[in-house]
């Protein structure tokens, strides 16, 4: 009886609508922000990805536009199996269309192959690895706003250009990290810099002395920390404790966050260098988006990871508007590629083929403490890298998409 | 009271025949109401706990390890399928196979103390166990194994079709169980629970207690290897979770909750915290809490578990 009647109320829209009608399978353009609601990256992504989610949904007007969206949300608890399973089933029973976020590669890289299997589309923001444009690419992933290579082409080379020509890494014993660590050697080496050693320590450790006093005893320069979250919070800090920075060695972040910085505090994160993409104190636009999205989230102010989320959604919002369907995962990949992008946040850009949004980055400097003039007052920008040279060189990430186009 | 005499053992086996008669058809016709990916990782964690429960609910040695056997048979099943391209029945036996050499290795070592040492000595042994999967390049360390290829059973099955892969993991379930519920029922498994009860005695009928012991081991070792190697085929993938030493603390809290000892015990149990962790997802850390509670409440209020305390009520041995 009910599926009888909505039937019918189906049909008199479909005829109110007239030709134009929009092919939302199962009515609903549905979007899944999985990420990790309970661990290390609770603050950058979290439950911020979902309002940044929610407030591009309400910017584009999609009710007065007649596009029914949801947004539904989970924590993948940093485990490969459990987010397979989450995604699985959003395909499956949830008619989720697009999964959006999802920080932690491991998790990201297994969200693309159930993506790929269900012809669905995932926009990342939160994850890392830039193998998800590269060996991993599919047709069906667009990586938003960051990736393991832009940071470390950006960090790198700038702090080897300024004189910090011999590297120690300090690395998260996971692919991430191997990554960010493989690519930040590969500029410096590239440079002439010299990586002296290097050492892993397990993912969400809390004791990084034994780590830090090899590191200090290496005598280099440079000690790029390739880890991320509460991991890089706790060596920053431990750090400044042993007093590595007062005795004359430096610490470069190879993935930090604004977040990271507000719970360090400027007087031990000062002086630190890094690379983002999306800073909330740039200009006005940014400036508005994060006294709305800090109301509304407790006083945190948005992460590039949420700015990336604002921006991905907008523009998959606006390409299924053009495209008039969302069923064929495929397809609305191809056309969030064939238009350029432009919103609020990002500005304009494009999306390479192998999935790769391409925007400016930003090489950012902590201030000191007698700096800052206002709550999170953090960075001092140092350096534009243009869009062109932000990241890797589309020939060089073997991913396969781009060989046979 | 008019029925002719019957031993109590035969009505339990009755009883026994029935509800596995109900079990088998309730999930056979599950799939129509519930997810069927769900309820095939569900009866892969079932089939583990049973085999965790032939140990300690028949021998009465407590392993802290069985993650080992159940993540590395993962490993190895998604290896072999991937890597190796073999079908999945194969792929299915390198993992049992391996859990149960890994099993004959971690015995051997283990049956030599009782109690405490014996669970202390397994969990030393499969942290060991965790540690190579983080480091061994063919594990993939963070990020695991994805992307698994489900293949053709036997040349001919597609398993790429979810009702045949369910049909498939429901007879390796239902298989196992039968296996496990033969063993408790043969002379073997007398030997076991006469261990279980008292060892000096068992020794002193002249029984090679260690021997048993360590048949046991493998038994049950390879039974976590044959539930893991099936669910890196269900979830198509095989990661560090199922390795680390959490997952050896799950699969006693299923076994205690469930009803140690019990033959559906562990079954009950599986699906309450499998569901749980499904469905409650949205909980973020509470759903540890929760977990944490439901442990506590079961120890203090129902130490037969959920299958012990119906089994107590209706005077039968479920």
């Amino acid at each position: 009886m009910k599926t009888l009647r909505s039937l019918g109320l189906a049909a008199i829209l479909a005829l109110a609508a007239g030709p134009a009608h929009a092919q939302w399978s199962d009515g609903t353009i549905k979007i899944g922000v999985l990420t990790d609601m309970s661990s290390l990256y609770t603050d950058l992504s979290g439950a911020g990805s979902v309002l940044a989610a929610r407030f591009a949904v309400e910017d584009f007007g999609a009710a007065a536009k007649g596009m029914k969206v949801e947004i539904v949300n989970a924590d993948h608890q940093n485990k490969a199996d459990v987010g397979s399973t989450i995604a699985r089933q959003w395909y499956d029973v949830d008619k989720v269309d697009v999964i959006v976020d999802t920080p932690n590669s491991g998790v990201a890289l297994a969200v693309t192959e159930i993506t790929r299997e269900k012809n669905k589309v995932f926009l990342v923001s939160g994850a890392a690895s830039s193998a998800l444009t590269g060996a991993k690419c599919s047709a069906n992933t667009v990586h938003w706003t960051y990736d393991t290579w832009a940071l470390a082409n950006g960090t790198g080379r700038a702090i080897v250009r300024t004189g910090g020509d011999t590297w120690y890494f300090l690395t998260a014993d996971y692919a991430f990290g191997h990554q960010l660590e493989a690519d930040t050697e590969n500029v410096v080496k590239e440079m002439n810099g010299k990586v002296l050693g290097k050492v892993r320590h397990p993912l969400n450790s809390s004791d990084f002395s034994s780590f830090l006093l090899q590191a200090q005893a290496s005598k280099a320069k440079i000690i790029g920390l390739a880890n991320a979250g509460g991991d890089t919070v706790n060596s920053i800090k431990q750090a400044a404790e042993f007093g590595i920075v007062a005795g004359g060695q430096n610490l470069a972040g190879l993935l930090v966050f604004i977040t990271d910085v507000h719970s360090l505090g400027l007087k031990t994160a000062q002086g630190l260098i890094f690379t983002e993409a999306w800073y909330w104190d740039a200009n006005d636009t940014n400036r508005a988006f994060a006294a709305r999205f800090s109301a509304a989230n407790k006083g945190i102010h948005p992460t590039m990871i949420h700015a990336g989320v604002y921006s991905a959604v907008t523009h998959y919002l606006k390409s299924l508007e053009a495209l008039k369907n969302d069923a064929d995962g495929k397809a609305v990949v191809e056309r969030m590629k064939a238009t350029p992008t432009d919103d609020r946040l990002f500005g304009k850009g494009t999306i390479r083929a192998d999935g790769r949004k391409i925007h400016d980055m930003y090489l950012f400097e902590v201030k000191k403490p007698e700096e800052s003039k206002k709550p999170w007052d953090y960075y001092k920008l140092r350096a534009t890298i243009p869009a062109a040279e932000a990241f890797r060189p589309i020939d060089k990430g073997d991913c396969p998409l781009v060989k046979k186009g | 009271m008019a029925a002719p005499p019957v031993t109590r053992s035969d009505t339990s086996f009755r009883t026994q025949a029935i509800v596995f008669a109900i079990m088998a058809v309730a999930l056979a016709a599950a799939p129509a109401a519930i997810y069927p990916v769900f309820l095939m990782k569900a009866m892969c964690f079932a089939l583990f706990a049973c085999a965790f429960n032939l140990l300690i609910g028949y021998v009465g040695l407590l392993s802290f390890g069985h993650a080992a056997f159940f993540g590395m048979a993962s490993y190895v099943a998604a290896h072999a399928a991937k890597v190796w391209g073999l079908p999945p029945e194969l792929a299915i036996l390198a993992g049992t196979a391996a859990a149960g050499g890994i099993g004959a290795v971690f015995g051997a070592i283990a049956i030599r103390r009782q109690g405490i040492y014996f669970a202390m000595i397994t969990l030393a042994l499969s942290q060991m166990v965790y540690f190579f999967c983080l480091q061994a390049p063919f594990t993939g360390g963070e990020d695991g194994i994805q992307a698994v290829p489900l293949g053709n059973m036997f040349g001919v099955l597609d398993l790429k079709d979810t009702t045949t892969l369910y049909a498939v993991v429901l007879a390796i379930f239902l298989g196992g169980f039968l296996f496990i519920y033969r063993v408790i029922h043969s002379p073997f498994g007398q030997v076991l629970k006469a261990i279980r009860e008292n060892e000096p005695r068992a020794i002193s009928l002249g029984y090679s207690v260690d021997r048993y012991k360590l048949i046991a081991f493998v038994l049950s070792s390879s039974l976590a290897g044959l539930a893991g190697a099936t669910k890196a085929l269900v979830v198509q993938l095989a990661s560090l979770t199922d390795v680390h030493w959490s997952m050896s603390g799950e699969v006693v809290l299923m076994t205690l909750l469930g009803g140690l000892g019990t033959v559906f015990g562990p079954v009950v149990g599986a699906v309450v915290i499998i569901a749980m962790q499904n469905y409650l997802a949205q909980l973020g850390s509470w759903l540890t809490i929760a977990q944490g509670v439901i442990f506590v409440v079961c120890v203090l209020a129902f130490r037969r578990g959920i299958v012990g305390e119906l089994g107590r009520l209706m005077g039968k041995r479920l």
